[in-house]
């Protein structure tokens, strides 16, 4: 029953958190300030969550293969490589030094 | 708008979300075989992937409960994760200008992989599409992903085993590349990534993204007046 009740919560709690973004009143979001901020927000967000990602397990900091498939996703973005390329590159690079 | 260019642009998206999409599978196939282990129902594992929808707040709340931690904590977690999603639908609201009942779809569905494709074709006009796809195939695949974990267990192995575990990064890294184009955007990126691990070991799991992520974004606004 509690668990029930944890599942339910954080299920309504999680989408009412992606509504309340489409519900901000849009005056609010038209000065030039907003609108810089509002482009710049995903961009700042997703550089965390890809830092958070590679190079944390909970709430320790590590160093392991995925800095490594990171490191060659970028290099390939560098110069341009195809979007699938980039990410089975980076992905066959951690597992090999994952399997090491 | 020429046709070919259209078709192209048409294709790139189908492609990009399509890969997308297989790479959250063996997380889906995991959060499945975790939630089994934390005495989940099939129903309750169902009720998470179509209802909350969000890989990071799934697996926060069912690792809390599988680990013996407070439900008060596991739903914190979670709805924690939960905030950026909320401002994700901020930038995608003003980016695509949903109306009527496709406001609440919308919303449900913005995530980090349907907001960075959305974001990235902003420039070619394309941002509708990429986003519609994107959550499309996550959707499904996460769904289904999360079932069969459920179902029949994790079968291919930690995601750490398979490099899957930087699918998602590298994906994301592929997205944004384009509009880190400026040295100034590569140094937000930068900066934002940096205070995000700086904070990781003091402040609970899910802070660090939003602290990095909005930290970033205030110095950007400071430098800027």
């Amino acid at each position: 029953m509690k668990l029930w009740l944890a599942v339910l919560i954080a299920s309504a709690g999680c989408a009412a958190l992606k509504l309340a973004g489409f519900v901000v009143p849009s005056r609010l979001l038209e000065t030039q300030r907003a609108q810089r901020t509002l482009e710049a927000l995903p961009v700042t967000l997703l550089s965390a969550l890809i830092a958070v990602s590679v190079f944390a397990t909970g709430t320790h900091l590590v160093l392991d293969s995925r800095a490594a498939g990171l490191a060659v996703a970028l290099i390939l973005v560098s110069i341009r490589a195809p979007f699938l390329v980039v990410v089975v590159a980076a992905c066959a690079t951690a597992a090999a030094l994952h399997a090491i | 708008m020429d046709v070919t260019t259209r078709k192209s642009a048409e294709r790139r998206i189908r492609n990009r979300a399509l890969t997308i999409g297989v790479s959250v599978t063996p997380f889906g196939l995991s959060f499945g075989a975790v939630s089994v282990e934390a005495h989940l129902s099939l129903l309750q594992v169902c009720v998470l992937s179509l209802v909350l929808f969000s890989g990071a707040s799934q697996f926060a709340l069912v690792s809390i409960i599988g680990a013996g931690g407070s439900y008060f904590s596991a739903v914190g977690t979670a709805l924690l994760l939960g905030v950026r999603n909320g401002l994700y639908g901020a930038r995608i609201n003003t980016l695509l200008r949903p109306t009527g009942w496709r406001r609440f779809l919308m919303a449900e569905v913005t995530i980090d992989e349907s907001t960075a494709m959305a974001v990235s074709e902003a420039r070619s006009g394309h941002s509708a599409r990429a986003f519609w796809v994107t959550a499309l195939s996550v959707y499904v695949l996460w769904n289904a992903s999360t079932i069969a974990g459920a179902l029949v267990g994790n079968a291919l192995g930690s995601p750490a085993a398979t490099g899957l575990d930087v699918a998602g990064p590298a994906a994301f890294i592929a997205l944004l590349g384009p509009r880190l184009n400026t040295v100034r955007m590569r140094l937000v990126g930068l900066g934002a990534g940096l205070i995000a691990l700086v904070t990781v070991p003091v402040v609970p799991v899910g802070a660090p993204i939003l602290i990095g992520g909005l930290t970033a974004v205030a110095l950007l606004l400071v430098v800027d007046r």
